[in-house]
């Protein structure tokens, strides 16, 4: 049986998110990014269940249902679009991505 | 106060988001992403949310890190000739590490939420029963919702994978 504090759990939940966004906005990879949005979702679904958790509602729990079913979903798309942007551009570095821009 | 076990998880679970985020090699990220979504869902048992530790593994590990294992296969990321970051891009990224440092700051100081133990009682997130009904009555139209999400997301996948002509 562990025991935590609430607390514990959502100031945990902050620093994943915090990591999570220090990827997203560090590396240039798009891969890593895609990575770190993933991890910024797990870190949400963690602060929900523990304040589902700890109000002993349930809603939190149903939420985080949806919330890994968007992230599947969100991930399936993205890679698909880094794989056609690897075709068409021979590149996923997000640098060197900036055909928008002239 | 803490825990022996919920210490040992959480460092390792940092640990291993730490090393996800700043590893130069893809398929090391990656696997350290798998590491830090186990301990994730060695969180989400403690909090008595055994369905959806499990479904984290399943959904996560099982197809989401698998994907981005094979992508990665599939597109030979070579190492990246690192050109110098722009000043702005410095700029943006400095502003927002402040941000996010005085975020965390915030809730630790100032974050002292009440309900510091556990309701006593059944855990309401053990029952798979409670799930269902809440699925099936109040949450019904998101569901649906969702559904159709997955089959636009599925035919957008298929449209962006075609051969372009």
């Amino acid at each position: 049986m562990i025991t935590a504090s609430l607390n514990a759990y959502i100031g945990l939940s902050a620093i994943l998110f915090a990591i999570g966004f220090l990827g997203v906005l560090l590396r240039r990879n798009a891969l890593v990014i895609f990575m770190g949005l993933e991890l910024m979702l797990v870190a949400a679904t963690l602060g929900l269940v523990a304040f589902s958790r700890y109000n002993a509602a349930m809603d939190g729990d149903v939420f985080v249902f949806f919330i890994l079913t968007v992230a599947a979903a969100e991930v399936a798309v993205g890679l698909a679009i880094v794989v056609a942007l690897f075709r068409r551009r021979g590149t996923i570095q997000v640098e060197e991505l900036d055909s928008l821009k002239n | 106060m803490f825990d022996a076990l919920f210490v040992f998880i959480a460092v390792f679970t940092v640990v291993c988001a730490l090393g996800a985020m700043l590893n130069r090699n893809t398929v090391d990220a990656a696997m350290c992403l798998l590491l830090c979504l186990a301990g994730v869902a060695g969180l989400f048992v403690a909090l008595h949310a055994f369905l959806l530790a499990f479904l984290l593994l399943l959904v996560y590990a099982g197809a989401v890190v698998t994907l981005f294992l094979f992508i990665i296969m599939l597109i030979d990321v070579r190492g990246s000739a690192s050109s110098p970051r722009r000043r702005i891009a410095t700029v943006a990224g400095i502003a927002a590490l402040a941000l996010v440092v005085a975020g965390l700051a915030s809730l630790a100081t100032r974050g002292r939420l009440a309900l510091p133990q556990p309701p006593p009682g059944l855990p309401v997130g053990e029952s798979l029963k409670a799930y269902a009904e809440l699925l099936f009555t109040t949450y019904l139209l998101p569901v649906q919702l969702i559904g159709f999400l997955l089959l636009i997301a599925m035919l957008g996948v298929i449209a962006l994978s075609r051969k372009a002509p």
